[in-house]
């Protein structure tokens, strides 16, 4: 490890101990506020773990998160409440794995589409099957208060960026970088990319999970409708790629200002929300391409030292 | 049997929305996840002419049709152009293409509710009763029905045996080769997205008539399209046609046999198992 | 006696009803260059990809050192050793130079990470005469450095066999002779080479032997001076041929 490495670790460990101290010196506002923002900073960042380097823009975290969702609405009953985030990572990552294996062989137009409707067939099948036995949505009432929560997704955020900087040194990051440059070089390397692919996507699949898995007691009452509502997914994309994707701490950038800027928005003009929507894919696709990093690092460049 | 025909009324009506998108992506190459905004436009098109204005939406289609090809020729040489002439691979147009139609739909529908609200509409025309093969069927579906083959008829002995038609279904092939063999491609491709819109309105319009939308269900339209232009193979018309149809027939099945909430989820397994067991479509050769 | 490396046997393509190669047999020596050339349209690059694993042939064996590639991907057939260059030179825009190679390196025939494999690059990188572009990123270089980097990320993986599609297309003279004089010393080396070409001097200098295609089938095969000066060949080349 070289002595930027050790800076970077001793950087990252004190803000996350800023991070932590927030439930200690924050208002109850900002506490909630925080713990939207942890969750969004969780999902962003594992999102891009994968759709970073391969561009394979993935809409399936509704659909892994609210299975953990429910992974917790059926379980906190009978298993002890640390469990069952474990748990619900270790079920997204099975899905993650299986729908993999079948999209990810394909182009990354497939993919994108395919993952689009994952969440609403996730939720079809989902209401169908409570209907037929006659349960509806269940409550989840525990004694987990916000704190907690935004503790464990502090922690699991912790966990995600860990994983996201060995994975960014390791061959398996390098191989998806190649396969995001060029898949056809990628496989005349050596480099199997179908399994690549589905390696990588099983970490946003298995994090997405444990994520629902550990809001579930906030929401309080689960249903299909908003456990697996696709709004959540575009949301991630959005402050994934506003804040950029080429650095691990890219998203956090999108998150902070997206939030806020969605809070704001839905309190003061509540229906002009999926036009706020459609804007920040526009600015992204148009005036920011790679995100505020990519923007950082034109302005590093421009004014001097080596990119 | 009525599972059939009803199947086979809403196939050839899904059959002109898919063959829209298919213009546009298998042409001007562009994944327009707007599409099924522009769908309900047309349909909102029909409602407001036929409410406001009493022209029955069939009449309608001669204005909603061209007024939807010049917006849609507009949307692609100022908004999808820039991201053509500055895309580094095809992969990297899809990406964009897809993230800023993505973007367009989601302000079309806030605009839409925000200009009209979120209300549903709907409107009743030609909703008698028509007794054929032993079952009554709804007039509207059959007139539907009628024109979507009528228009995708002509649409397909246009694009087979036109001048035009040949630049497009070129470009389709291959766009390198053809702009070495004189079509201009960007022309082309401008083309087909508009006409490709146009249609996509024209249908919308026609489901309109028995269809209850709102500003909402875009999205379903576009992804029930999608599953039907890779189920089809990207780019081919019969392919297209008969996805749809099969599609349409699943649906009215799944509807009636099992549950109406479970059709979207029919549709994706549907396309998953031709993406398991043939991905290049239902007769796609693999493009090159 | 040299030991043949590659052998090819009965391999039949067609795509559709087009037959693009039909029943194609040769062998590659090792420590050799073999040219596969031929006119337009003769099925050069549909062999050259079926040996390289981009799509398997419809019949016929490849067998690479007693392996059978015939119908493998890609990715196995890049481990098993073999090494490609691309006619439209594909380089990783994203990454530098240094990386560029590396990424022959760590997935290939014989996987080198870490320092180890930035070690080799860097060697290959010098080798091939690339050191001092070598901070440029990718974008930036010249059309016969793109070459040399994608050469050398075919042969940073140690491939048993270098499949070079062309490579020499599209240089002027200069660049020509200093192309022709590296892979004469890859050869030199003890490299094994198959060499998809158009240009004469080259095959003429470079080439141990040659097979020669046309319209899908094997004409002829020898000696640069026997395949060049056979009738046959000159036919396809120059005369009545329907290639």
């Amino acid at each position: 490890m070289s002595g930027t490495d050790w800076r970077n670790l001793a950087i990252s460990a004190a803000l996350l101990g800023l991070a932590a101290l927030l439930p200690v010196y924050g208002s109850p506002y900002w506490l909630t506020m925080g713990t939207t923002m942890a969750m969004f900073v969780v999902l962003a960042t594992s999102w891009a773990l994968f759709s970073g380097p391969t561009h394979y823009i993935s809409l399936a975290t509704a659909a892994f998160f609210g299975i953990g969702t429910f992974v917790t609405g059926l379980g906190f009953q009978s298993l002890p409440f640390w469990v069952l985030p474990p748990l619900a990572a270790i079920i997204g990552a099975v899905l993650a794995a299986l729908v993999g294996l079948v999209t990810l062989r394909l182009s990354g137009v497939y993919f994108v589409i395919f993952t689009l409707g994952l969440a609403e067939m996730v939720r079809q099948v989902v209401t169908w099957v409570q209907n037929q036995t006659g349960h509806r949505g269940m409550y989840v009432l525990t004694s987990i208060t916000e704190r907690e929560i935004y503790w464990m997704l502090v922690g699991l955020g912790a966990l995600v960026f860990l994983a996201g900087w060995l994975i960014g040194r390791s061959r398996l990051g390098f191989a998806l970088r190649i396969i995001g440059n060029d898949e056809t070089v990628a496989k005349h390397a050596g480099i199997d990319t179908a399994l690549a692919k589905v390696a990588l996507f099983m970490v946003p699949g298995a994090v997405a999970a444990a994520t629902g898995a550990i809001l579930a007691p906030r929401y309080i009452y689960i249903e299909p409708a908003t456990a697996f509502a696709p709004l959540l997914s575009f949301q991630v994309v959005i402050m994934a790629l506003l804040g950029g994707t080429g650095r691990l701490w890219g998203p956090i950038a999108g998150v902070i200002p997206f939030s806020l800027l969605w809070e704001a928005i839905t309190r003061q003009a509540p229906n002009q929300t999926l036009l706020l929507l459609g804007i920040a894919f526009l600015v992204i696709v148009y005036l920011l391409p790679g995100g505020f990093v990519g923007l950082w690092d034109r302005f590093r460049r421009r004014f001097g030292g080596r990119s | 049997m009525f599972i059939l025909i009803t199947g086979l009324l809403l196939g050839g009506t899904y059959a002109l929305i898919a063959l829209g998108l298919n213009l546009q992506y298998g042409v001007a190459r562009i994944m327009n996840l707007a599409n099924g905004e522009m769908l309900v436009a047309g349909g909102f098109a029909a409602f407001w002419l036929y409410t406001a204005g009493q022209i029955n939406p069939v009449a309608a289609l001669i204005v909603i049709a061209p007024v939807a090809f010049v917006v849609n020729w507009l949307v692609y040489r100022f908004m999808l152009q820039p991201l053509v002439k500055r895309a580094k691979s095809r992969g990297a147009l899809e990406v964009d293409s897809i993230l800023a139609t993505f973007g367009m739909s989601f302000a079309f529908v806030g605009i839409m509710t925000w200009a009209f609200g979120g209300g549903y509409f709907n409107y009743a025309f030609l909703a008698q009763p028509l007794e054929m093969f032993g079952s009554s069927y709804a007039q509207n579906r059959v007139v539907a029905f009628v024109l979507a083959v009528v228009i995708g008829g002509a649409l397909w002995l246009w694009l087979t045996y036109s001048r035009v038609g040949l630049n497009l279904r070129a470009v389709a092939v291959n766009p390198a080769s053809a702009s070495l063999v004189g079509v201009d491609v960007r022309r082309a491709s401008a083309l087909a997205f508009a006409l490709g819109g146009a249609v996509t309105a024209t249908g919308g319009a026609l489901v309109s008539m028995f269809f209850t939308l709102d500003a909402s269900v875009g999205v379903l339209f576009t992804m029930k399209a999608l599953i039907i232009i890779i189920m089809g193979g990207v780019g081919d018309i019969r392919g297209t046609i008969v996805a749809a149809v099969i599609l349409g027939i699943a649906e009215t099945a799944v509807a009636r046999l099992v549950d109406p909430g479970l059709t979207l989820a029919a549709a994706y397994l549907l396309f998953l198992l031709v993406l398991l067991f043939k991905p290049a479509g239902l007769f796609g050769k693999a493009r090159g | 006696m040299s030991r043949i490396v590659l052998q090819v046997r009965n391999v039949t393509k067609r795509f559709g009803g087009l037959v693009a190669v039909h029943d194609v047999s040769f062998d590659v020596t090792e420590h050799s260059v073999m040219g596969l050339i031929g006119p337009n349209g003769s099925g050069k690059s549909t062999m050259i990809n079926m040996i390289s694993g981009s799509f398997a042939p419809t019949a016929g064996s490849i067998r690479l050192e007693g392996h059978e590639l015939a119908g493998k991907p890609a990715h196995k057939v890049a481990r098993l050793g073999v090494g490609r260059t691309f006619q439209l030179v594909r380089l990783l825009p994203e990454l530098s130079v240094l990386d560029n190679v590396i990424a022959g390196a760590a997935f290939g025939h014989r996987r080198r990470w870490g320092a180890e494999a930035k070690a080799h690059a860097l060697t290959l990188i010098e080798r091939l005469g690339l050191s001092a572009v070598m901070g440029m990123p990718v974008s930036a270089l010249t059309y016969i450095d793109t070459k040399r980097v994608e050469l050398a990320r075919a042969l940073a993986g140690d491939p048993e066999v270098l499949l070079l599609d062309e490579w020499l297309a599209g240089l002027n003279p200069t660049e020509l002779g200093t192309g022709i004089a590296l892979i004469r010393s890859l050869r030199d080396e003890g490299r094994t080479i198959i060499l998809v070409e158009h240009v004469m001097d080259a095959i003429r200098s470079l080439c141990d032997r040659c097979v020669v295609m046309s319209s899908g089938t094997k004409i002829a095969e020898g000696t640069p001076a026997e395949v060049l000066s056979d009738p046959e060949v000159i036919r396809a080349y120059l005369g009545d041929d329907d290639a």
